[in-house]
């Protein structure tokens, strides 16, 4: 970049200004305050102050209305004790294993697959795998709930290579609604996941594959000893978006299933939800909703510790 | 890099086959969408050229998709313009000057960026409706600014960082005044990562779901997604109207996506890439 070149004899010629060093350019200016701190203020004022508010929440039994009582730590007790809580967490458990490891065991077998050669037309196919995550997700569910449908696409699917048998009202399924809202995540990261491995391999020097294939390498050997570490980098952030649509969802659950039959599909978010905002216990909702945070921010960090420390 | 006939030719069964299987529900309710009305039973004849757009009319005026598109662009477009106005500034301060705290604060905004929203609407709602805010407008918006001024900050602090050392030392030089710099020197510059965030911005909001859920009771605020999902409630017949409203739904944010993907795509990549 051009812009580091001509700083730095510019610095270098004005001895004068002691102020001067790495960082941002310029003296140290108090006006920045001034200019963050509209943004601040609505940050603190709609996110900071909220969250404060519900570690405060979670410390007390409320139905929203009348006097809260003091309860301690109880609620937090209640989502390590509550079978139906730790169910939910179970399920969330799941759906990471269909929004994060399945995509990304596909994306990389993609990614290898494509990866080896130009391919014509890979522009097209990037446009349409990443068009899921553009749609709303109101829209998805309302798209898969038809597919999923006695009469829908995927039975439909199912009779036309003969296994009419397995067919059913996947939703309305106790064993099956978990998994079948898991998939729909899994079409759903697809996309993201394959379009970000694709375009780490893009940036992984041919002579790599070259040198690889004149010590006669296989596909496969070129798979682990060349790809893979090259896109460890990206590896991590698809696991850390994906691991964290998992234990966010919400929307998908409400319009599927409303974490039916039974309570088969409920999720931690959807918990929340049902908690605060249908049940009258908005203590034990703001317990679920820190937990969730805390455990958001654990695998943001985690991932891109491990990710930074291998590099 | 060569590969063989055989090989080359699996590559391209391997691309269809994901690019079918990422269209299939997609295509299913817009073919849906364009059939004979399922609920109307076998009334329903002629269309045009076999197909019947009149489903979309139909969609429109039951599903009231008139109003619930009024309120999400309304909703949209002021949580894109305010959160743009204050992510550049704040992005400017923190991108280009030095001042005490100026790490903190950016660790600060980065926090909210991994903060789920599930986690803030509990409490929220129930302090805004102390202030009887809840069920306006307020009450769908300002979370959103928020949220994306959040992400707004740190994508627009990372592009003034990498590319205005330069630029900004020499118009300081010149003697324009900290304002100037930023409206009349780096906003035209950058443009690019502006119109990234415009996209990133207007299509959350526009798909967000559980934040006009839990703040909005009347009809009239009800935003596109919402309205959808009590439509669904609503009309259980059959799935022609409910496929067209979808469409209807999705459309605005697609045809956006159609035009733009490379920002759609880099924003969404590149955004989540920390440092």
């Amino acid at each position: 970049m051009t812009d580091t070149t001509t700083a730095v004899p510019h610095r270098v010629s004005s001895p004068g200004r002691p102020r001067h060093r790495s960082g941002p350019p310029g003296e140290p200016r108090n006006v920045g305050w001034l200019y963050a701190l509209p943004a601040l203020l609505v940050y603190a004022a709609f996110l900071l102050y909220p969250l404060g508010r519900a570690v405060q929440i979670s410390l007390y039994d409320w139905n929203g209305n009348t006097l809260a009582t003091w309860v301690g730590l109880d609620n937090y007790v209640e989502v390590v004790r509550d079978p139906a809580l730790r169910a939910s967490f179970g399920h969330a458990l799941v759906l990471i294993g269909f929004y994060a490891v399945l995509p990304l065991a596909v994306g990389l077998v993609l990614a290898a697959i494509l990866g080896r050669a130009r391919v014509r037309g890979l522009g097209f196919f990037r446009t349409v795998v990443f068009l899921p995550q553009v749609v709303a997700m109101v829209v998805i569910a309302v798209a898969w709930r038809r597919m999923y449908s006695p009469d829908g696409g995927v039975n439909d699917l199912l009779r036309a290579l003969g296994l009419g048998g397995l067919t059913r009202g996947w939703l309305g399924d106790y064993t099956a609604a978990l998994p079948a809202v898991g998939l729909i995540g899994t079409w759903f990261e697809i996309g993201l996941v394959t379009v970000l491995l694709l375009a780490g391999m893009g940036k992984i020097p041919g002579e790599l594959y070259e040198a690889c294939r004149l010590d006669g390498a296989g596909p496969v050997r070129e798979f682990f000893t060349v790809t893979l570490p090259a896109l460890r980098g990206e590896i991590a952030v698809a696991l850390t978006l994906t691991v964290i649509a998992a234990l966010r969802t919400f929307d998908l659950v409400y319009v599927t299933t409303r974490g039916g039959p039974g309570t088969s599909t409920s999720v931690p978010s959807y918990e929340v939800y049902n908690r605060a905002f249908q049940q009258g216990r908005v203590g034990s909702a703001a317990a679920i909703a820190v937990v969730l945070t805390v455990i958001i921010f654990a695998i943001s960090f985690g991932i891109t510790r491990i990710a930074e420390r291998d590099r | 890099m060569r590969v063989n006939r055989g090989e080359a030719t699996a590559n391209y069964v391997v691309l269809v086959a994901f690019a079918v299987f990422a269209l299939w529900p997609v295509l299913s309710v817009v073919v849906a969408a364009l059939g004979p009305d399922d609920a109307a039973g076998a009334s329903v004849t002629g269309g045009v050229l076999g197909l019947h757009p009149e489903n979309f009319v139909t969609a429109w005026d039951q599903g009231r998709f008139g109003t619930y598109l009024q309120t999400s662009l309304l909703v949209s477009s002021t949580v894109v313009v305010v959160s743009l106005v204050l992510s550049l500034l704040a992005g400017y301060a923190l991108g280009t000057m030095r001042f005490r705290g100026a790490t903190v604060l950016f660790y600060v905004f980065l926090v909210g960026i991994m903060m789920p929203s599930e986690a803030v609407l509990v409490p929220l709602y129930y302090d805004l409706r102390a202030l009887q805010l809840t069920d306006t407008i307020w009450a769908i918006v300002l979370p959103q600014i928020a949220q994306s001024v959040a992400f707004g900050t740190f994508w627009m602090r990372a592009w003034f960082r990498s590319s205005s050392r330069s630029i900004v030392e020499a118009a300081r030089l010149d003697g324009a005044s900290t304002w100037r710099i930023l409206w009349q020197v780096l906003v035209p510059l950058a443009r690019p990562a502006i119109v990234t965030l415009t996209v990133l911005v207007f299509m959350w909001t526009w798909n967000e779901f559980l934040v006009p859920l839990v703040m909005v009771v009347s009809e009239s605020l009800r935003t596109a997604p919402l309205g959808l999902a009590f439509f669904q409630g609503q009309y259980t017949q059959g799935f022609t109207l409910l496929a067209a409203g979808a469409c209807i739904v999705a459309t605005p944010v697609v045809v956006l996506y159609l035009f733009l993907q490379r920002h759609f795509i880099a924003g969404m990549l590149e955004g989540a890439v920390r440092e």
